[in-house]
């Protein structure tokens, strides 16, 4: 599947590990290339994970508070929450908690069910990784990202919020004489 | 009437070409339905039984007369001719084609009307009173504070996805018209001891197949925090509402599980977080919204003028002046509801004709304003006493003034089985049989106020908890039955209806209510014992024995 | 009650398939060459489970012609004419069981 980061396809340096693989066994993790983990396997191998330089990736579960994320931040290289469908929208309060209140500056990565529809909104939550399903979303990517120009309500990602912008202009408020000359849309 | 900027239209717009996308990606086949359907209900697009179903939000329930003729247009032009008005301050249109529905929201983009976010998982239309800005009880204009929420819900990134749907209301009078005792938030506006605007918060309302009446959560919210505060609860929900069944999904049903104390508390810490943050609404930023709002240059006139006084020797103006005419808070005008309940018609409809007469007797007499109530009425809610026989002359003339205002046949319903995918029973024509026995209005008033609401299944979208007399179709082998049940009510008294007994067919419904109103003229303690007062005092019991001796 | 699409399929007479044309929402009944019409009388008649079951593999193939299929009871009358074989049923094929709002006031 292909990684869109910062806006642009990319290569993914990580290696996703599973817990287990088809035959039942737990698979080796790669001797140096960065790994992308589910937070069970992490625990597993957090001491021998710690007497390497390994790059370490995590899943965090979407069931688990993600305050709880805390004490592992520092060893983390990336963080990765999860849509198991794209109606489940939990992972979107958790990238918000983890960017505006638990300070992660590190990439963060949307995975799942990562459908074009979504992606200006996980932007918007904090996700600067997407891993979409379709080849033809990563493709419009660009389109999706810029669908809108307005946003009305204030997140982590730094874009004005409405209520806000609005009160810069204030010296050219003649909108109520304004609307009808203008025309019905913008 | 708040009015839209550049801002507001540009969204609009944008939204329209998002959806106009999106339907060419589904028509493709790039989209699977699975995919589709989320994001078309989010533009509040529906698949019934005949046809797709686009619903389209009247924020606060106020509509100009340029938009509600732009909605008579949609009615003809991409549908049948005529308009449904919900319980929640929304229209329905019955047969628009998916093929035709990027255009017709374009239409009505063009005049700021729009379906976002009237469906799916996300923070629905917020509702309120329809007399806001009209009546003299209230504390404030509670469609500032609903435009602020509507602002700030609207394509929220993080609240897009929730468990299930979140629907607010705000009263900020005592008399609560808008319900928010049976929503997911209820807002109360009122002033505390030392003067200042606030909010009780009420959470876990709601009907549906598991009715509650809401919980305070806080008994006051200082004005500026609301947003935070509501942000401070859509999170916890997001992460802790139930995502495993559907039908746990709402909010009402985690704060059942956990309490509402285990719930305010987590809201509460969670808000201690954000308060002070970017959603901490500024006087400026208040200001700001309050300045959208147009009020009607209201002249300085003679209260209960001599043409009204006069007109009132008519008996039919006065029955409908006493029926649906109500105090204003400027001396000279009045609030006036416009029934959309004449007898033996669908409760809700109105035909785009009568969209386009309403909307230029608002022009004419109304300051350009309509209102929709949860009651499936419309309201002209500034009008000049002097204009009120003139006014009355033409709703006349457009049938569309029967006084029977909050009068039995002034029956709340769902589409039910005629419409709608979910039902299992029927309802618009229940409302019809019902209203005919009650045609007769000198009947109907001495019965008094009566409010009779009919859902066709128990998702309760005509909220039969909160009937007075609440009537719920079910099917039992293919066959149509409803329950009924007795002294609900959804006003600052909320409660939920008691069961009368055994359900009955289609044919028994009409009947059956006869004989309740029967029971109640005979049990009533006196003509100004309001039916619903009644059965408080009595219980069941009595309607029960009178009824079901007859059946 | 569930709505038709989330029943367990039971067989007990004759049954159709039925969706709604994804264009424009209207109720179209599979027919037995694997296509969809608006005429109930074209529909496909089954009357064992794995026939309607067949039908209705048949039915999700292509999403982009009809959504939401489910199997639907019908009633066959006399002279080999099809009918619908519930209220539902009947609403859906013969419209709503009330007069439509009909625009008498001469246009505005």
């Amino acid at each position: 599947m292909p990684l869109i980061e910062n806006g642009k396809l990319a290569p993914d340096r990580f290696t996703r590990v599973a817990d287990e693989d088809e035959a039942g066994q737990v698979p080796p993790l790669p001797a140096s290339t960065p790994v992308l983990l589910s937070l069970d396997r992490f625990l597993k191998e957090e001491e021998a994970l710690a007497s390497t330089n390994v790059e370490v990736g995590i899943i965090w579960p979407n069931n688990k508070p993600i305050a709880e994320i805390v004490p592992y931040l520092p060893r983390l290289a990336l963080v990765a929450l999860n849509f198991p469908t794209f109606r489940d929208g939990r992972a979107y309060s958790q990238a918000r908690l983890l960017r505006e209140r638990l300070g992660w500056k590190g990439p963060l990565r949307a995975i799942g069910n990562v459908l074009r529809d979504q992606f200006l909104i996980m932007s918007r939550a904090g996700f600067d990784q997407i891993v979409p399903v379709k080849d033809a979303d990563a493709q419009a990517f660009d389109a999706a990202m810029h669908s809108y120009t307005v946003f009305y309500q204030p997140t982590g990602d730094g874009r004005k919020s409405l209520l806000r912008a609005r009160l810069g202009r204030s010296a050219t408020r003649a909108e109520h004489d304004g609307s009808k000359d203008r025309g019905a849309t913008a | 009437m708040y009015v839209y900027d550049e801002f507001d239209r540009a969204f609009l717009a944008e939204r329209v070409a998002d959806f106009r996308d999106q339907v060419e990606r589904r028509l493709s086949g790039a989209l699977t339905e699975d995919e589709f359907k989320p994001l078309r209900l989010m533009n509040g697009v529906y698949l019934q039984l005949h046809a797709y179903m686009l619903r389209v939000a009247i924020p606060y329930g106020t509509l100009s007369s340029d938009q509600l003729r732009r909605m008579a247009h949609v009615a003809r032009v991409y549908d049948r001719g005529y308009g449904h008005f919900t319980t929640r301050q929304n229209i329905q249109f019955n047969w628009i084609k998916l093929e035709d529905l990027p255009q017709a929201m374009a239409d009505l983009g063009e005049v700021g009307v729009h379906g976002i976010q009237t469906s799916g998982n996300c923070i629905r239309n917020v509702t309120t009173d329809q007399w806001a800005g009209a009546t003299p009880e209230e504390f404030d204009d509670p469609r500032i504070w609903a435009e602020i929420l509507r602002q700030y819900s609207t394509f929220h990134p993080e609240f897009t996805y929730l468990p299930r749907k979140f629907k607010i209301a705000i009263t900020a009078a005592p008399k609560d018209r808008a319900a928010t005792k049976v929503h997911d938030v209820g807002l109360r506006l009122h002033r505390n001891e030392d003067g200042e605007l606030g909010f009780e918060v009420l959470v876990g309302g709601g009907l549906g197949r598991t009715p509650f009446v809401g919980k305070s959560i806080r008994p006051f919210l200082p004005v500026r925090d609301i947003l935070s505060y509501i942000e401070a609860i859509m999170r916890v929900y997001n992460q802790f509402g139930r995502r495993d069944n559907i039908y746990k999904a709402r909010i009402k049903i985690l704060v059942h599980e956990i309490g509402a104390e285990a719930f305010a508390e987590a809201v509460e810490a969670e808000w201690a977080n954000i308060r002070d943050g970017a959603l901490q609404l500024t006087d400026e930023i208040i200001d700001d919204i309050r300045a959208r709002f147009l009020y009607p240059d209201f002249a300085a006139v003679e209260d209960q003028p001599a043409e009204m006084t006069a007109a009132l020797e008519d008996p039919r103006f006065a029955t409908w002046y006493r029926n649906s005419v109500h105090r204003h808070k400027v001396p000279g005008y009045s609030i006036v509801t416009i029934s959309l309940k004449p007898v033996g018609a669908p409760p809700g409809d109105a035909t785009a004709d009568q969209m386009d007469v309403v909307a230029d007797l608002a022009d004419a007499y109304a300051f350009h304003e309509i209102r929709v109530g949860h009651e499936q009425n419309l309201c002209l809610p500034n009008v000049a006493q002097k204009d009120l026989p003139e006014l009355w002359r033409q709703l006349d003339a457009a049938g569309l003034a029967t006084p029977n205002v909050n009068h039995v046949s002034d029956i709340i319903a769902c589409p039910g089985l005629d419409y709608c995918a979910l039902a299992n029973a029927r309802a618009i024509p229940v409302a019809q049989e019902i209203s005919k026995r009650f045609a007769d209005l000198d009947r109907s008033r001495s019965i008094g106020r009566l409010h009779v609401n009919i859902s066709g299944c128990i998702n309760a979208c005509g909220h039969h908890h909160v009937g007075h007399i609440g009537i719920l179709g079910v099917e039992k082998n293919g066959q149509e039955f409803y329950q009924i049940t007795l002294g609900g009510r959804a006003d600052e008294h909320a409660q939920l209806g008691t069961l009368l007994g055994p359900a009955v067919s289609y044919d028994q419904v009409p009947g059956l209510i006869e004989d309740i109103v029967d029971a109640y003229l005979e049990l009533r303690a006196s003509p100004k014992e309001l039916f619903v007062d009644t059965v408080h005092r009595l219980g069941v019991e009595p309607f029960k024995e009178r009824v079901y001796a007859t059946h | 009650m569930a709505a038709p699409q989330q029943q367990k399929l039971k067989v007990n007479g004759p049954v159709a398939v039925t969706a709604n044309r994804l264009a424009d929402g209207a109720v179209v009944w599979r027919t037995a060459a694997g296509g969809w019409s608006t005429a109930l009388g074209d529909a496909a008649v089954v009357t064992t489970a794995p026939e309607a079951i067949a039908l209705l593999e048949g039915a999700h193939k292509r999403d982009t012609d009809a959504v939401g299929a489910y199997v639907a009871p019908v009633i066959l009358g006399d002279n080999g004419a099809v009918l619908p074989g519930n209220l539902r049923e009947r609403i859906r094929v013969n419209g709503v069981t009330f007069e439509l709002p009909a625009s008498t006031l001469p246009a505005a």
